[in-house]
Order: structure tokens, then C-alpha cells, then sequence
């Protein structure tokens, strides 16, 4: 029904919208000019308000990306805010202005970053490679560090000021001069001194006793400040914050020749082309920066040892999981709705209320719930039902899996029971008696008549969810977190990982580096896998569709 | 169905009974369905018995582990082990506890799920209807294919783009820090980005289930869209409103990914990260903690699900058979 009605709704405007645009347009004219009337103050007003307010953060937004000169989000942003101002004060464009906001949000935060997505696949961003090679640069200079074997030392007082630490030193000429970690090395005069001639006080800063030293000490013992601008003219820090001594970069970079030498060994590190600068003997500096690496990554997935071989299953894998997922939903589903499909069955009410509990349950505690009840040490059904069993029910790389598709059918098989419920009732009963008429036992019924006129209803929401399941993350992650870890890898890779937990980890997991270049490929991946999918299986659906009808 | 009220109380019996001599009814009808149904133990099982046996054995599924983290959270033993025993304990010390806790600020947490749940579904509502309005009671070029795309978006979740999602903020946190990583404004606009996707196809069904007529009467007595929009439409669409403020409630309160990746202060965090750091770790030695808090934030999701469960699930199923 809704069908046919989105399709005449659409059509003639399809076919009519390019030849009556003037006809339209001098329509909303009219709307509009009688419209002045009885809207009157009030929405004028509420329409200046608001679009003064989105203006208003317009400016703060612009003022602040001009402030930290990001001009090509300058010039997005003010584009941006122009269109915004010109669909809400024209005339007519009315649909415009009830889309732009949602269609905003929708650009920013769903396109673009699929877009952008797409963009980091080719780059090797990630741990080590963030920035731009120029910030690189400095990086390394600043954190290969040496202390200089001769450095005087530099008398220091800690000084705070706005919640921040500076570091007040008075050299052995008794020349004062005061700085932070972001904040180079710089003279200041009038500083007040104790009797040992140690600049002590500073209008404007307030200086730190020892107690306060050492209460914070990590963030004391942590500021670097630089001589000058200039990286290479090192900094200066303090252990104890009483003394400081001059830091030298340990590695010293040559602009001309792009290349940094240690200054002790004399090895060299070159731009190896990678994002990063790596001596002879193939040995690289841990900071890079990030760089187009082309389908690197894609081949990677392939062909690195380490990964090909857990990625291939874990694919198969999400693949089986989002599969018998929904195949085993959907037949316990349509198993109960059947099953319950009776008038006169005492208590139907209360099963039927119980039974949907798991699906009002939130999901990411159901994975959590269950591994306890799970656990193989303490869970409830080794230690409870088993008698003190010991079976790896989330450590068993086969049990797992079970484990995995068990519990997500608790969470889901009330959604398909509920759906099935309904698209049974909804079937016409004569369809029923018709079939009896002709003979039909009640399986010859269901299997011929039943099913498939069910299928058609269910068969959309079976696909949605196949998507939703090959991106089934909370399940997955709560109740093993993808293990166990294949022992053929050092990468955190597990049995019951599918793509998306896989992409998490890559990206943002514990103990190895963050990859966002090979994540954001596996991401890229999982949407070519989802898309072609659901473009065969909707193709299917009409087909199925055109069959029955 | 007659009759159905009184019994629901009992579900469990009807099995037991074997040959089901059923309720005593005050009627002539339930006394002469009662005869009807004295009849072989085997011919009661085949016709209606089996189903009672499958209805308990799927309620027993469905419903043990919500017994078993209830019975965990009473239990103040707090450990896995300790919570093995179903019910043999019952106190409030998990509760106690799970709000006396300052490195893991359980309340804070609670409030937090609320107030990015509560604002996220509010704006979703509000954006999908605007849309849906556009879709449903206007005809403009471009009109089938925003249809069409947002269709097609719809299919790829957002957390996909978890990776590009987390750089995104964090450059803009470099400008703006109230917007970007850290900050439940910036993890609420995030969420916005999936607005229309899935529910503006949802509203679009229904809103054109509401008669043209109405605006145009409207329209002559001199309403403006705006009247239109806020005095008739809205009014009359409020089930799909609160199912989709619903839904969109739910998802967002349960949703982990891109949560944990921009929440990352213990005290600007929702449940869903909370809670998981609770037992991340030392899953064991937290659990009667853990449970409780699960107790806690399940009961609210819960109850407004099965309360309004009939509405739920009519706009599921009306709007993925739509697509």
C-alpha cells in the first residue's frame, strides 16, 4: 500500500517538475505574500533569533579557524554559513528549509567522513605518522634529547600561573629568563631574588614550595623549554625543580641535505620514502609522518603473513556469523510464532511477554551478562550446572563461535518472533481454508502457501538483518572480545572477530600501535562487502515480489 | 481468547496439569470446553501440549539471565564465583557500593546516557519530521533522489566511519575544544549525522498516511507552513514521533563504538563505556558491582520498551517493509 502511494506521489512530480518550475514557484509567491498576515511577528522573530544564533556561532567558529589558520575549513565553514543565510532569508525554497538542518548534520557526520574515510585508507596514518613531516622534524628534535656533558647549571624556581607550570631560571651570569614547554626561553625583567641570588618571585606568577613540587612533579618534571624557536638549539629541563641543564638534540638534522645524524654513532637517516627517516641498516626514527601510500594498505591486508591468514577468517567468519544469525533468529522466530499462533491457547500473553524481555534488554550488557554465565573458570554453567566442569565455552576457538551465536540469538530471536506474529495474522485466512479445502496437509499448507507470502513481507527485514548483524559489534566485543587470539599472529586477532571488532582494534586497540590507514581499508572493505550485498539481495526481493503478485 | 485474564497469572501450570481439566468456569461455554478437552493425555499434547512445552523451554531461555544478573546484583558476595548461587542472598551492598565509587562515578554515568540519549532522540525526532514534511507535503526537483539516497546511506551505520569520526574531532578540537573530543556536544552532533537516515523513511510512510485535505483546509483558512507543520501535522503523527524518539533512545544509549573513542574522561562518559570499563579488566572480582549497575540502567530501557512495545514494533515492521 505505502508503495503504490510513494509512487504516485513521485511520479508526476518527476515528469512535472522541470516544465511548471515557474508555476510553482509564482504559487509559493502567493502563499507567501498571503502568508504575512497571520504569521505575523511572532515567526519573523523567532526566525531572526534563531538564525542570529547560528550566525553568532558562524562567526565564533570562523574566528577561531582563522585564529589557528586552517583556511581550507575557513573557507568551507564560510561557504557553509552563507548557503545556510541564503536558504533562510530567500523567498520560496521552502523544502530547502526544512532539510538543511537534518541534511547538514547528514553531510558532515555521515557523508564526509566516509569520504574521509576513504581518503585515510590511502594514507599510512597512524602511531607514529600524525602529522606533517615539518612537525616530524621538530618532534624528533625535541624528544632525542641529550643533556649537554658540560651544561652550567641553571638555578630554577616553578612558577603557576592559570593552572599552568613555568619554569623561572637565573643563569650563572644572573641573567633571569622565564618559559614552558610551549613557550621558548625568554628574558623577563624585575624578577625578585633571594639571598643566593636565585630569581625566586615574578609579578603576575605564583611560585611553588616544595610540598607543591612534589605534588606535582610528573607535570614539573615533564616541561621542556625551548632555548628559542628553533629546535635545534635544545632546551632546558629540570629533575628536581632546583636545578636545570641544557638538552641538546641527539640527532641533528641537516636541512640542505634532508637527513638526520646522530651525533654520537654518526649513523644517517634518510627520507625513506615511507614517512619516515631510516639509517642504511634499514633501521627507522620512531616519529614519521603521515604520507599518500597509495593501495598499500589493501595489499597489505593481503599479503602480509601476519595478516592475511586471520583476515581471510575472520571474513568467513563474519560472514557465517551474520548468516546463521539470521537464519537461526528467524527460524526459532517463525518456529515460536507458529507455535503460538493459536487462539485458544491458555497463558499465550505471558510467554509472549517473557519472551521479549531479551529483545527490551540493552545489548551491550547482554554480551557482558552472558560472559559471566560463560566464564570458564567461574561462570555459572561450568561451576553451577556442569558441577565444576572446565569447558573453554569463550576460550574454545570452536565453542566460541557457538557461544557467540547462541547468545545472539537470545538477543534476537524475539524480534523475529514478533515480526512472524504479525505478518502471520496479517496472511488472509481464506488462503488457510481454501488450501484445507483442496486437501493440503498443515505442512503442505505452510511450506506452499504460508512461507512464501511470508517471505515476501519478512524477506526486507531479514536483509536489514543481515547488514545489521555483519556489523554486530556489541555482541562480539562484550562477550569475548574476539578471542581467543589466533596463535598464528602477533597481531591481536581472534576467532570470533568480525570486521568491525577487527577495524576497532586495528584502530584504537590496546597494546599495539593504532593503524588508522589499515583500519579505515578494512572499513572501506566491509562497506563494498555490505553494499553489494544488499544491492543482490534487494534485487532478489522485487524479483520475489513480481513472483507472487 | 476468553477468559485469558484471569490465568495469566499462572503460566506454568497448564503443562503440569497433564490432561488440562482447566479452570472451573463460571460459564455453561468454559464448562462445556472443559468436557470438550477430557480427552487422551496424547491428543491434548499433540494438539496443544507440545506448545506449552516449547513456550516454557524458550521462557526458561529468555528468561535466566536476567534472573541470574538480578540475582548477581542482590547478592553482595560481588564476585563471579560468589554469584553462582542463584537468590542464596539477598541484600542492597552492590548498590551501595556501585554509588560510592569516585574513580568510576556510576551516577555521573547515568546522567550522562540520560542527557546525550534524551537530547539526541529529541533532535532526531525533530530533524527526521522536518524532513519527512518536506518529503511527504512538498514537490521539488531533487525530491526522489534525496528519497532514494537517504535509502542508501541508511545502509552503512555510522560506525564505520569510527576511524575518520575520531580524526574529524580531533582536528576539531584543535579549534574548538567544546565541539570536539571529550565533549558530549560534540558525540550528540556525531550522532545527528544519522538523524535522517533511518527515520525520515520511517515518519515519510506515516506522514502520508495523514489526509492532504487537512493542510489544504488549513491552507485557505490562512495557516503558514510553519501552523501547518506545528499545529496540524506534528499533532497528528505523535505515535511515530514517540516510536522513533524511542528507538533512537535506545540505540543511543546502548551504543559503545564511537562513545568510547570520543568519551574518554571517566566523568563525561555514558553507561555503555562505564559500564564496560567496570569489568574489562578483572571481569570477576567486580561482577556483583557490575550486575547492579546493569540492573540499574536496564530497568528504565526496559520498562518504557514494554510499555510501549505494541507501537514499537508496528513501526519496526511498517517501516523496514517499506524499504
Amino acid at each position: 500500500m505505502p508503495d503504490t502511494e510513494l509512487r504516485e506521489d513521485t511520479d508526476p512530480a518527476a515528469s512535472s517538475a522541470p516544465t511548471d518550475a515557474p508555476a510553482t514557484s509564482s504559487r509559493k509567491a502567493g502563499v507567501r505574500r498571503r502568508r504575512t498576515g497571520p504569521e505575523g511577528i511572532k515567526g519573523t522573530i523567532a526566525k531572526i533569533v534563531l538564525l542570529g544564533l547560528v550566525d553568532a556561532l558562524a562567526v565564533y567558529v570562523l574566528i577561531m579557524l582563522f585564529l589557528s589558520e586552517s583556511w581550507l575549513a575557513l573557507g568551507v565553514s564560510s561557504l557553509v554559513a552563507l548557503v545556510i543565510n541564503w536558504i533562510y532569508l530567500r523567498r520560496g525554497g521552502l523544502p530547502a528549509k526544512y532539510l538543511a538542518p537534518g541534511v547538514l548534520f547528514l553531510l558532515v557526520f555521515q557523508v564526509f567522513v566516509v569520504l574521509f574515510s576513504g581518503y585515510i585508507a590511502f594514507t599510512n596514518y597512524g602511531d607514529g605518522h600524525n602529522s606533517t613531516k615539518d612537525d616530524a622534524i621538530n618532534a624528533i628534535q625535541l624528544t632525542a634529547q641529550k643533556r649537554v656533558p658540560d651544561s652550567p647549571a641553571y638555578k630554577t624556581s616553578v612558577l603557576a600561573k592559570d593552572n599552568s607550570f613555568y619554569l623561572l631560571f637565573t643563569d650563572p651570569q644572573g641573567k633571569v629568563s622565564l618559559g614552558s614547554t610551549d613557550k621558548p626561553l625568554e628574558e623577563v625583567p624585575g624578577a625578585g631574588k633571594d639571598s643566593t641570588g636565585k630569581a625566586k618571585t615574578l609579578d603576575g606568577y605564583q611560585t611553588l614550595n616544595f610540598q607543591e613540587i612534589v605534588a606535582n612533579q610528573h607535570s614539573i618534571l615533564d616541561i621542556t623549554v625551548p632555548v628559542s624557536a628553533d629546535p635545534a638549539d635544545g632546551t632546558l629541563r629540570t629533575a628536581d625543580g632546583s636545578n636545570a641543564y641544557q638538552f641538546k638534540p641527539a640527532l641533528k638534522y641537516d636541512q640542505a641535505a634532508d637527513t638526520f645524524t646522530d651525533t654520537t654513532t654518526g649513523a644517517v637517516y634518510r627520507d625513506n620514502g615511507k614517512g619516515a627517516f631510516a639509517a642504511d641498516n634499514g633501521e627507522t626514527l620512531s616519529t614519521g609522518w603521515k604520507i599518500d601510500v597509495g593501495m598499500e594498505n589493501f595489499a597489505r591486508a593481503f599479503t602480509d603473513p601476519s595478516l592475511r591468514g586471520p583476515l581471510l577468517g575472520v571474513i568467513l567468519w563474519t560472514f557465517t556469523f551474520a548468516i546463521a544469525s539470521v537464519a537461526l533468529t528467524f527460524a526459532l522466530g517463525l518456529f515460536l510464532a507458529i507455535t503460538f499462533n493459536r487462539e485458544d491457547l491458555k497463558g499465550k500473553k505471558v510467554y509472549r511477554i517473557l519472551m521479549i524481555l531479551p529483545y527490551a534488554f540493552p545489548a551491550f550488557l547482554t554480551g557482558l551478562v552472558w560472559s559471566g554465565i560463560l566464564n570458564p573458570e567461574f561462570g555459572w554453567l561450568n561451576q553451577t550446572l556442569l558441577g565444576g566442569a572446565s569447558i573453554g565455552w569463550l576460550t574454545d576457538p570452536v565453542l566460541a563461535k557457538i557461544s557467540v551465536l547462541v547468545v545472539n540469538l537470545w538477543l534476537g530471536f524475539p524480534y523475529m518472533f514478533l515480526v512472524c506474529t504479525g505478518a502471520l495474522q496479517s496472511l488472509p485466512s481464506e488462503l488457510d481454508e481454501a488450501a484445507r479445502m483442496d486437501g493440503a496437509g498443515p505442512w503442505r499448507v505452510f511450506r506452499s502457501i504460508k512461507l512464501p507470502l511470508l517471505l515476501v513481507s519478512i524477506a526486507p527485514l531479514l536483509i536489514s538483518s543481515f547488514a545489521f548483524n555483519f556489523n554486530n559489534f556489541n555482541v562480539i566485543f562484550m562477550l569475548t572480545g574476539g578471542g581467543p587470539r589466533f596463535a598464528d599472529t602477533d597481531r591481536d586477532i581472534g576467532a570470533t572477530d568480525i570486521l568491525i571488532t577487527l577495524v576497532y582494534k586495528v584502530a584504537f586497540g590496546q597494546g599495539t600501535g593504532r593503524d588508522y590507514g589499515l583500519a579505515s581499508a578494512l572499513a572501506i572493505i566491509i562497506f563494498i562487502i555490505v553494499a553489494t550485498v544488499s544491492a543482490i539481495s534487494f534485487k532478489q526481493t522485487k524479483a520475489l515480489e513480481d513472483v507472487n503478485s | 481468547m476468553n477468559g485469558s485474564a484471569p490465568h495469566t497469572t499462572a503460566p506454568a501450570t497448564p503443562a503440569g496439569t497433564g490432561t488440562g481439566t482447566g479452570p472451573a468456569g463460571p460459564t455453561d461455554v468454559d464448562y462445556l470446553k472443559s468436557l470438550q478437552r477430557r480427552r487422551p493425555f496424547g491428543v491434548w499434547f499433540k494438539d496443544k501440549g507440545w506448545r506449552h512445552l516449547v513456550g516454557i523451554i524458550v521462557t526458561v531461555f529468555a528468561v535466566f539471565p536476567l534472573l541470574y544478573v538480578l540475582s548477581a546484583a542482590l547478592n553482595s558476595t560481588g564476585t563471579l564465583v560468589g554469584s553462582n548461587a542463584l537468590f542464596s542472598k539477598i541484600d542492597f551492598g552492590n548498590f551501595t557500593a556501585l554509588f560510592d565509587m569516585p574513580s568510576r562515578p556510576f551516577a555521573r554515568w547515568f546522567l550522562n546516557t540520560m542527557v546525550v540519549g534524551g537530547v539526541t532522540s529529541a533532535a532526531t525526532v525533530f530533524l527526521g519530521a522536518m524532513a519527512a514534511y518536506a518529503f511527504s507535503r512538498m514537490r521539488f526537483t531533487g525530491r526522489r533522489f534525496g528519497l532514494l539516497s537517504l535509502l542508501l546511506l541508511q545502509m552503512f551505520p555510522q560506525l564505520l566511519a569510527v576511524v575518520a569520526i575520531f580524526l574529524l574531532l580531533s582536528g576539531i578540537s584543535e579549534v574548538i575544544p567544546a565541539l570536539g573530543l571529550g565533549s558530549q556536544l560534540g558525540l550528540i552532533m556525531v550522532y545527528l549525522g544519522g538523524a535522517l537516515g533511518v527515520n525520515t523513511y520511517l515518519m515519510y510512510g506515516f506522514f502520508n498516511t495523514v489526509p492532504q485535505s487537512l493542510d489544504e483546509a488549513a491552507k485557505i483558512d490562512g495557516a503558514s507552513h510553519t501552523q501547518i507543520f506545528f499545529g496540524i501535522i506534528l499533532r497528528l503523527v505523535t505515535p511515530i514521533l514517540a516510536v522513533v524518539g524511542l528507538l533512537s533512545f535506545i540505540a543511543i544509549s546502548g551504543e559503545f563504538v564511537i562513545a568510547s573513542v570520543v568519551l574518554t574522561d571517566p566523568d563525561s562518559q555514558t553507561l555503555a563505556v562505564g559500564l564496560y570499563s567496570f569489568v574489562a579488566q578483572q571481569r570477576s572480582e567486580n561482577w556483583g558491582v557490575f550486575a547492579a549497575g546493569a540492573v540499574i540502567s536496564a530497568i528504565p530501557v526496559m520498562a518504557l520498551f514494554l510499555f510501549l512495545q505494541r507501537y514499537i514494533v508496528s513501526g519496526l515492521t511498517a517501516g523496514s517493509v517499506k524499504g
